[in-house]
């Protein structure tokens, strides 16, 4: 077999992995590698900064469900992926990050952009490799992809030495990946299922508790399947919107901190809770003793470590969800033509509720812009078929609650981390992934001050994405809390975004339309001018109301019971729901 | 609380200490002892790690460490099951009364000197502690101690009956509890 170099090596096993595209930015340590990438067939985007990098190849991930790419020099261009790592982590995302690291003998020295990201890594990653050796390269490669993207899904970094990439080696894929550590369960036990079923053959109160890892598995149709079956209200978490369509009469919307009445509510008083590849996060069950407490839990995870570890699973069906549910439907169509259990007066509750405490918003008195309006009508006018991505805030929350969702990976946010600066990177990596489709950003102006330098990147690659800037001119949920719980006191939540900088002109700066909005009668016809342009990145500066809230609230630490449709304001509840 | 001690088969790989460390720390758990060495197989390493558990199931730490794609394998050691020793060696004065113990406790005089023994024991944590008891009136110059090992009794091996299975302690007896927070 023929020598080639490291970086050569590296190139050609990415290249075996199926990789078609990688987000990222050379430096001296990685240098080596961007020679033979200049020749790959693979594209390279050359990003402005590497946390724009990391998450355009979580947002890429995410919208095609394949694994996404990014590549990095050593120090702090490896330090720079540390938040999209942590991010893609949290949100088990697929993402394979390459990162160069200074020669074999001077590690450990302190040398030159020298940093130890396999160690900084190594709590933020699925797993990580330091690869010192050219011929460990294709392996280490090979098993990464295999990791990222098997079982739960995560992040995996391969940091490699330069004198790795520059030495001979020869070529050597492994095209089946074996490791005596590493065997995801992929089908449930036999009985676990038969127990589930059992379950829901008895439940009166049953609720689908769908999370993230439904559209991990690509199993919305089975889990239609099974809401047809149970004729169960379903739920979906912030990382599983779309996952169940949000037009389905079963479907009772985002459970949770800023969730709808009836989804929180029906969590609370469920007597069984069908959990879907969700994790029982602190932002879903509020205060954990009072969560859900009269109900029983069955629990249907791949990650064995989620079972049981913030609430105890009655019955565990350790699985990969698409395999889980294609018995599970089946094993509970039997249980229930056995017996079937009338659920007709707890639908007759919840879909009460739903009707009774609706998302809404109030327009805002002095006739400026309601941020949700902008939100709610961007979602309409581009419709079911758009990507959308999210920051992190007030906006991300309103995006969530006011855009119907109807198919999965439709809607992209960090969920877990609450990385803000994730919409535009996220929006381009989803457009590269998903060229024909309409992706809109949809981002506050703090989140957008922190990594719009990647619309230049954008505007130089011919990937036209939508920003929406709902500029509220603050840190609007810390803002929000503020009001809520620090006597309004503001402290450092004024970014004066109205003021400087000017969005429109950044905007044009940086090689994209700028559109501005400060009229509510405006808000459609720009967005429709949004719509029009389609050969290079808009970013649309609406200015919003700055103190418009996200309601429903259940305040941290604090049970589901209290959850509060405004402020200070309960649900006004019938009686004899109480 | 409640200590208990797992036998973890681990890849014989760069890393895999910091990793197991890690994640020990990031996640709260408290070792009481971590011991680590080559095993039967030049690939694997055996780490013996005694816990002490508080809010935590054992099968949620099993779990955890499960996930570590270097973990091969977890069992848990139970007193009646297995074989557990420590290896102590302890620098106290050369005198009869020293040496008495060392016969008493069937313990080994390592080294001598004028002054000093010292003393090698390797024994049960409980045999471990009655002899540092014995010795602590006479006073104890320098003491050095091992983490706990542990070895199941009879046929089976770890190796073989971890490969087959998921790999976590099952039957655990500590229940989960994740306390109320506000985040």
């Amino acid at each position: 077999m023929s020598k080639i170099n490291g970086a050569q090596s590296l190139v050609n096993a990415l290249e075996a992995a199926g990789v078609e595209v990688m987000f990222g930015i050379p430096g001296g340590a990685i240098l080596p590698a961007y020679d033979p990438i200049f020749d790959s067939k693979i594209r390279h985007i050359l990003v402005r900064h590497e946390q724009g990098a990391g998450h355009a190849a979580t947002g890429y991930a995410q919208a095609t469900g394949r694994v996404g790419v990014c590549i990095a020099t050593s120090g702090p261009g490896a330090t720079n992926l540390v938040t999209p790592l942590a991010d893609a982590q949290m949100d088990s995302v697929p993402i394979v990050a390459i990162t160069g690291q200074v020669p074999g003998p001077a590690i450990g020295t302190d040398a030159f952009q020298e940093a130890d990201i396999r160690g900084v890594t190594m709590p933020i990653t699925k797993h990580n490799y330091l690869i010192t050796d050219p011929n460990d390269i294709p392996k280490a490669i090979a098993e990464a992809f295999h990791i990222a993207s098997t079982g739960r899904p995560g992040p995996v970094l391969v940091d490699i030495a330069k004198d790795a990439l520059q030495k001979e080696s020869t070529f050597n894929y492994p095209h089946v990946v074996s490791l005596s550590g590493y065997n995801p369960v992929l089908e449930p036990k036999v009985e676990a299922v038969r127990d589930a079923a059992a379950l829901i053959a008895q439940s009166k109160k049953p609720v689908l508790y769908v999370g993230g890892g439904v559209i991990k598995a690509q199993a919305s149709a089975e889990l239609m399947q099974l809401a047809q079956v149970t004729g169960a209200p379903v739920v979906t978490t912030l990382m599983a919107r779309g996952a169940f369509p949000d037009s389905h009469q079963q479907h009772l919307g985002m459970p949770g901190m800023h969730g709808t009445v009836a989804a929180v509510t029906a969590l609370q008083k469920a007597d069984l809770l069908i959990t879907l590849g969700a994790r029982f996060d602190d932002r879903v069950t509020g205060k954990l003793s009072t969560f859900a407490q009269n109900a029983k839990i069955i629990h249907a995870d791949i990650d064995p470590a989620e079972i049981g570890k913030n609430r105890h699973a009655d019955v565990a069906l350790i699985g990969d969800l698409k395999n889980t549910l294609a018995v599970l439907v089946p094993a509970t169509k039997v249980a229930l033509a056995k017996s079937a259990p009338d659920i007709t007066p707890w639908l007759n509750e919840v879909y009460g509720w739903r009707k009774k405490f609706p998302l809404g918003y109030d327009k805002p008195a002095d006739g400026s812009v309601s941020p949700q309006h902008v939100i709610e009508r961007i979602g309409k006018i581009s419709g079911p078929d758009t990507i959308f991505t999210a920051g992190v805030g007030q906006h991300q929350m309103w995006a969530s609650q006011f855009i119907g969702y109807e198919k999965p990976r439709t809607w992209l946010n960090s969920g877990g981390l609450g990385t803000m600066g994730y919409a535009v990177p996220a929006a381009m990596g989803a457009k590269v992934g998903a060229p024909d489709s309409t992706v809109w950003a949809i981002d506050g102006d703090g989140c957008f001050q922190m990594t719009n330098q990647e619309l230049v990147t954008c505007a130089l690659n011919n990937i036209p994405i939508k920003v929406a800037v709902i500029n509220n001119e603050s840190l609007g949920m810390v803002r929000q809390w503020q009001t809520l719980f620090y006597n309004q006191r503001y402290s450092n939540t004024d970014l004066h975004s109205k003021r400087v900088p000017d969005f429109k002109l950044l905007a044009e700066a940086m090689g994209c339309v700028g559109l501005r909005c400060e009229k509510s009668e405006d808000v459609d016809k720009t967005i429709e001018a949004a719509m029009a342009i389609n050969d290079r990145p808009v970013v649309v500066d609406f200015n919003v109301h700055r103190d418009a809230m996200v309601w429903p609230m259940v305040a941290a630490g604090t049970s589901n019971d209290d959850i509060t449709v405004a402020r200070s304001m309960a649900p006004v509840w019938d009686s004899q729901e109480l | 609380m409640a200590t208990h001690t797992l036998a973890v088969l681990v890849e014989n790989s760069p890393g895999v200490l910091a990793r197991v460390a890690s994640l020990f720390s990031r996640r709260g758990y408290n070792i009481d002892s971590l011991a680590v060495g080559p095993t039967e197989n030049p690939m694997v390493s055996r780490m013996t790690i005694v816990l002490n558990l508080e809010g935590h199931a054992l099968d949620q730490v099993s779990a955890q460490l499960f996930k570590l794609v270097n973990v091969i394998g977890i069992a848990e050691m139970k007193d009646l099951g297995s074989l557990k020793r420590e290896i102590l060696l302890v620098k106290v004065a050369n005198s009869a009364a020293t040496k008495e113990i060392v016969k008493k406790h069937n313990a080994v005089i390592a080294d001598e000197s004028k002054a000093t023994i010292s003393i090698e024991a390797v024994g049960q944590s409980n045999a471990i502690e009655s002899l540092l008891n014995d010795l602590k009136p006479h006073g104890i110059r320098e003491l050095v101690q091992s983490g706990l090992v542990a070895l199941e009794r009879g046929d089976k091996t770890l190796a073989e009956a971890t490969l087959s299975t998921m790999g976590t302690a099952n039957e655990s007896d500590s229940n989960s509890s994740t306390a109320d927070y506000q985040n």
